[in-house]
């Protein structure tokens, strides 16, 4: 179900449910996702994995390997050139050039076999005899703080998420921040809550494996295709650790089968490259599903204390949240993020934030949709929760009564644009579902606001106008969910022109200019930007083209709605069509191009949520009943895919709420890396999401347009925990709320 | 995953032989849906796969006057599919179509799920309670064994190197008895379980009070359970909550589970409880339906 | 074990292929036949993206090797859409209803869906649910591929009145 509000209707093509292009190459398998690549020749490779979590590589010896039949070629770290200090800008980009000294998780890759066939390579790994000196591991972040605790790196990179961190000891970063006095604001609070928390490290989950082909050719020069968020990142890592002129590596991104954060950096093509350098010959590593889980860069877990003070009559005066994120191996856990968003959706005159990146012996994390932002409000939101309970007020009016409206000020002092917490908070409440009363035994009800800064950043895109009037434009964003089709969109609106008209692919990294990657709700913001300034670029051509032909001056000609025409003779006047066909003979065909770079214009954007459910109390399993989830979209460029990205975060933040967690043993390795016991939600663990899709438009973005693919993920477990609450009377402090989680919480309070 | 022979025998003789030969290291396939996965993974091996699904004895499913008989290799899919044995064997049908998915059942076998002797097998505790006796064929002739005695420990089970299981026998339900299995899992679908239960009962003719009842577990011990003394406790008592209580607590008595990425000892112990209970009580159902 | 011949017919035309014993029927299909639609998404029969329907049971394909479809009839996701270019109707509404985000769980879902229409052609949101449990899915949410399925489920039924 779905209700939108607010619904603009002064576009001719954006906010339609048009056709995606790429859809009928995904409905009858003929889109071509990295695995799907074949070339003549190709071989298949296949990583080794440390089975220590802490360990010195000794020595590694792979003659053995290399004598099997059909093995061609091993690769380990001392095939890689020494890369001189700061030649590798990406932090941590390092880690793909296989482990070389010491081996930091179990799952780090350690040697790579090519082969005629992955059964070959598969057996050949075995014959790699690596000897480990096994060293003492940390895998608590608390622990890794303490003195003592067995170091992981001689250094910490000190950047995380283009934040620079403190050394606060050796396995850790730290960010703080304050505003006004939290000490004197606690004094003026009449009610104070303070509570620990806890998440699991959790997967992404995409359901296509990490694979790749990459091709050497003598010259050097590299060929990839890879499944890839940021082709563009793809190709600068492999660069630098390959000791590669830039355009001597090509990214080729293919469909790309899921990311939410996962695929952003190489973990198969640098090692690929110098297999295939080897052999001469392509070679294709596609993952294991086990793989994925042990290898690949999971969403870290944290450790979470938030006190939270506020006056009886629901305004809050003061904050602390004191957070530990586990970045795994490499330090860059999503902590300045956190930091910026973490208290950011309310207006508390003193808080202090203090976010820490912590290194444990565990896989390397990465992003995983909104990072950070789920974890610090399953905890900051289960506070509010508390806090409303004590106050006694509806959960909805406490946070209307604090939510941050244009005008306030964020934690770096800049004042919000117009922005929609209000409208998502309005439209929760007056909800069929939040006005139809819940009853019956062991149900309860839970709302949660979430908030999440989106993203810009740099992207380019070019525009060519073909003879007949259609265009095709090509960007360099791969399309996890449909973006091409909103960018599209908004190339034709500007165009004036309709959406069968415009071809849009996604291209190689020789093809088109620096894009960044798919990654912080940035895409349809950030690539639909550029493809509206290409479109703008067509469009001054165009007159310009137009004015020649009339012998006019170009200010005298204008455009609109795909017309272009003399301001004030009547008789000139070509629609986009009739231009076009014009172009060739008269000077050249019309190629649009631009970059762009809209850091200023990114809307943050806000989603309530309201849940209910049931649990069962003779086992703790917790059923979903009803969700509706408020989004602020700014402006929905396809409402079809707008619903989509609501339904499918929330199902995502369900499972994260529910079941999702890493099952680490005391040695580090994860026992449950398999889709079968790592347990996301299937079809029948959840019911139909209910999506209100709102539209506040961003002031900044030329449509409107907010990031939306992100802030749907980061409410759930904190909406469940609260209902949780409501049905059983139990405050959820970790995540997952489990079965088991739930009934030993039960038992507690029963005294058991 | 490493090389291997493949043979189709399509006579229990040729099987047999074929199981015999290849020093013992020969496994049956039949669904293929634990045997290639282990495989794959490294956590069983096979020199030679013999493909059970062209052996008639070992894909028969008929129901008689005198039971069921279950070959080995039947997918769980064909015993949902017949409606018959699903009226027959209704707890069957639970544990048929809760295994894995709709495309893991049709392929899994119930034997396999069997032979793969995890201790969360969902078929198993069913067989259990119905009485099931597998029969089993070798280079020396054939032997019976009751279900409850074919598993020997996680992923072992009683079959000697060149023997294979042919098939399950279950005798005819009795008037007034109905069974039911049920399993514990975080997700609705495609999981293992937590914690199984399975219950037989047979009701007097008032269908008042027990007659009889078996009572086996999953998941919460080395082996699938038999917990013979739950099932015997409720024998002469009447049917009602206090009774299937104590059957309750008497199954958590012997279950034996261990803590995993699954569950923890006193979850599935509690579990044990509240399984026991639910399948009783559902299996009571059926037997006045009956 | 030498590579075998292994006779089958798939999306309704005979073919011939060689395959080791060891190769699952998902390899067969994609790096044999080269019909890369359908897809590999873990390996272990827990993700429904490898599904194709083997003599008319819908199969996890990695749990079969390619040497058990000697004899049998194999159906891919390349093989639904008609000659002409006509979609099948699962394809017309995961289009039309927005059921797929990403694509890699498209063709496993599809087909899925085919089988369970086949055996149920007016399936209730929990049938649904319940058929498609094999198949995960981490974009959609699963409500519009629900909806698509039930659209045509409808679509089919029509059709056939």
């Amino acid at each position: 179900m779905s209700t939108t509000i607010e619904r603009s209707s002064q576009y001719k093509v954006i906010g339609k449910d048009v056709l995606r292009p790429d859809g009928v190459d995904k409905v009858t398998g003929r889109a071509v996702f990295a695995d799907d690549v074949h070339l003549n020749g190709m071989l298949h490779a296949k990583v080794l994995r440390s089975p220590h979590a802490h360990a010195k590589i000794r020595s590694i010896d792979v003659s053995e390997a290399l004598k099997m039949p059909g093995v061609r070629a091993v690769v380990t770290s001392e095939d890689f050139p020494p890369i001189p200090e700061g030649i590798v800008k990406e932090e941590g980009a390092a880690f793909f050039a296989l482990a070389s000294d010491k081996v930091l998780f179990r799952g780090h890759a350690v040697a790579a076999v090519a082969a005629d066939s992955p059964h070959v390579a598969d057996e050949a790994l075995s014959k790699i005899k690596v000897e480990y000196e096994v060293l003492k591991a940390v895998l608590d972040p608390r622990e890794a703080m303490e003195p003592g605790a067995p170091v992981l790196h001689e250094k910490l990179n000190p950047m995380s998420f283009g934040a620079r961190l403190e050394q606060h000891s050796p396995n850790a970063l730290q960010q703080i921040t304050s505003m006004g006095d939290i000490e004197q604001g606690f004094r003026e609070a009449d009610v104070v809550v303070e509570r620990e928390f806890t998440t699991k490290t959790v997967h992404q989950g995409y359901i296509e494996p990490q694979s790749c082909v990459v091709d050497t050719a003598p010259d050097g020069s590299v060929t990839i295709w890879s499944t890839c968020q940021g082709p563009f990142r793809h190709r600068d890592n492999t660069a630098d650790l390959l000791q590669l002129p830039q355009n001597k590596v090509k990214v080729i991104p293919t469909e790309i089968g899921g990311g939410f954060g996962g695929k952003e950096v190489p973990y198969l093509e640098p090692m690929a490259a110098i297999l295939s350098r080897k052999t001469g010959r392509p070679v294709k590593i596609t993952m294991s599903r086990s793989d994925v889980f042990e290898g690949t860069g999971p969403a870290c877990a944290s450790y979470m204390r938030v006190k939270f003070g506020a006056k009886k009559t629901g305004e809050l005066v003061a904050a602390h949240l004191y957070f530990c994120f586990e970045a795994g191996a490499f330090p860059g856990a999503p902590v300045g993020g956190a930091v910026g968003i973490g208290l950011g959706r309310y207006k508390i005159p003193n808080q202090l934030v203090e976010g820490f990146d912590v290194v444990v012996n565990k896989p390397r994390t990465q992003p995983y949709r909104a990072p950070g932002a789920t974890q610090i409000h399953f905890a900051t939101e289960g506070v509010v929760d508390e806090l409303c309970e004590k106050i006694g007020m509806d959960p909805i009016e406490f946070r209307l009564k604090n939510v941050v409206q244009e005008g306030d000020r964020n934690v770096q002092g800049v004042p919000f644009l117009r922005i929609g917490g209000v409208e998502v908070l309005e439209a929760i409440k007056n909800s069929d579902h939040y006005k139809t009363p819940l009853e019956g035994p062991n149900r309860g009800r839970g709302v949660a606001l979430g908030f999440w800064r989106n993203g810009g950043g740099m992207s380019s895109c070019s525009i060519s106008v073909h003879p007949d009037g259609t265009v095709s434009i090509i960007e360099g964003s791969p399309d996890l969910s449909g973006t091409r089709t909103g960018i599209g969109m908004q190339a034709a609106e500007t165009l004036g022109i309709p959406f069968e008209d415009v071809r849009i692919t996604v291209v190689d990294t020789d093809s088109v200019g620096y894009t960044m990657g798919s990654w912080g709700s940035r895409t349809s913001f950030a690539t639909g930007w550029a493809a509206i300034e290409a479109a703008r670029d067509v469009n001054l051509k165009m007159v310009e083209r137009a004015s020649s032909i009339w012998s006019v001056p170009p200010e005298e000609v204008e455009v609109s709605d795909g017309t272009f025409y003399h301001r004030d003779d009547g008789s000139k006047k070509f629609t986009f069509k009739q231009l076009a066909a014009r172009l060739n003979a008269t000077g050249g065909p019309v190629v649009g191009s631009s970059v762009v770079d809209p850091t200023r214009g990114v809307g943050p954007a806000f989603a309530a949520n309201v849940v209910d459910l049931e649990v069962d109390p003779e086992t703790g399993k917790v059923t979903i009943l009803r969700y509706t989830v408020a989004q602020d979209v700014g402006q929905a460029l396809h409402p079809g895919m707008v619903e989509g990205q609501l339904e499918g975060g929330t199902v995502q933040g369900i499972g994260w709420a529910l079941n999702e967690e890493y099952f680490f043993d005391n040695d580090g390795q994860m026992r449950n890396s398999s889709f079968l016991d790592y347990r996301m939600p299937v079809a029948l663990d959840v019911p139909m999401i209910d999506t209100i899709i709102i539209e506040v438009p961003n002031p900044g973005h030329p449509y409107g347009v907010r990031g939306v693919g992100e802030n749907n993920i980061i409410t759930p477990p904190a909406a469940i925990a609260a209902a949780i609450h409501n049905a059983i009377g139990v405050r959820m402090t970790d995540l997952p709320m489990s079965p088991g989680y739930v009934l030993q919480a039960l038992w507690q309070q029963n005294g058991h | 995953m490493i090389d291997f022979d493949y043979a189709v025998p399509t006579s229990l003789s040729e099987a047999v032989s074929l199981m015999g030969s290849n020093g013992g290291s020969a496994r049956m396939l039949a669904g293929g849906t634990d045997l290639l996965i282990m495989m794959r993974a490294g956590r069983r091996l096979a020199k030679l796969v013999v493909d059970a699904k062209s052996v008639p004895e070992l894909n028969e499913l008929s129901l008689t006057d005198s039971g069921l008989n279950l070959g080995a290799a039947t997918s769980c899919k064909r015993i949902w599919d017949d409606e018959p044995v699903v009226q027959a064997y209704p707890a069957l049908n639970d544990s048929a179509s809760i295994i894995g998915s709709v495309q893991i059942q049709g392929r899994a076998s119930v034997g396999g799920n069997l032979c793969n002797a995890a201790p969360s097998a969902d078929c198993t505790p069913t067989l259990i309670v119905h009485s099931g006796v597998c029969t089993i064929a070798g280079p020396n002739g054939t032997r019976q064994v009751p279900v409850e005695e074919f598993c020997t420990g996680p992923g072992t089970n009683v079959l000697q190197p060149g023997e294979l299981l042919v098939n399950i026998k279950l005798p005819s339900a009795p008037t007034n008895s109905g069974a039911h299995y049920l399993r514990f899992t975080p997700r609705n679908e495609m999981d293992i379980a937590v914690a199984g239960s399975a219950a037989f009962v047979q009701l007097d003719e008032s269908k008042q009070n027990f007659a009889s009842a078996r009572i086996s577990l999953a998941a919460v011990a080395p082996t699938p359970l038999f917990a013979k003394a739950a099932g015997d406790l409720l024998v002469g008592k009447p049917v009602n909550e206090e009774s299937i209580q104590q059957a309750a607590e008497a199954a958590k008595a012997v279950a034996k589970p261990i803590t995993d990425m699954r569950g923890t000892v006193d979850q599935r112990i509690h579990l044990v409880g509240v399984l026991t209970a639910r399948a009783l009580r559902k299996a009571v159902e059926r037997a006045r339906e009956a | 074990m030498a590579k075998v011949i292994v006779n089958a017919v798939v999306n309704g035309e005979p073919v011939e292929f060689f395959c080791e014993p060891r190769q699952s029927l998902l390899e067969v299909i994609r790096d044999v036949l080269l019909l890369t639609g359908t897809k590999e998404g873990c390996n272990d029969g827990n993700c429904g993206a490898c599904n194709v329907i083997l003599d008319g049971v819908l199969v996890d394909s990695c749990c079969v090797l390619g040497v058990e479809a000697q004899g049998k009839t194999v159906e891919t996701i390349e093989g639904l859409a008609g000659t002409d270019g006509d979609l099948h109707p699962l394809q017309r509404t995961f289009l039309d209803l927005t059921g797929l985000q990403c694509g890699i769980c498209t063709p496993g879902f599809i087909v899925s869906a085919k089988a369970l229409l086949e055996s149920n052609p007016n399936p209730s949101e929990h049938e649904i649910r319940l058929g498609l449990s094999g198949n995960l899915c981490r974009c959609t949410g699963y409500d519009k591929i629900v909806l698509a399925v039930q659209e045509a489920g409808k679509m089919l039924t029509e059709a056939k009145r």
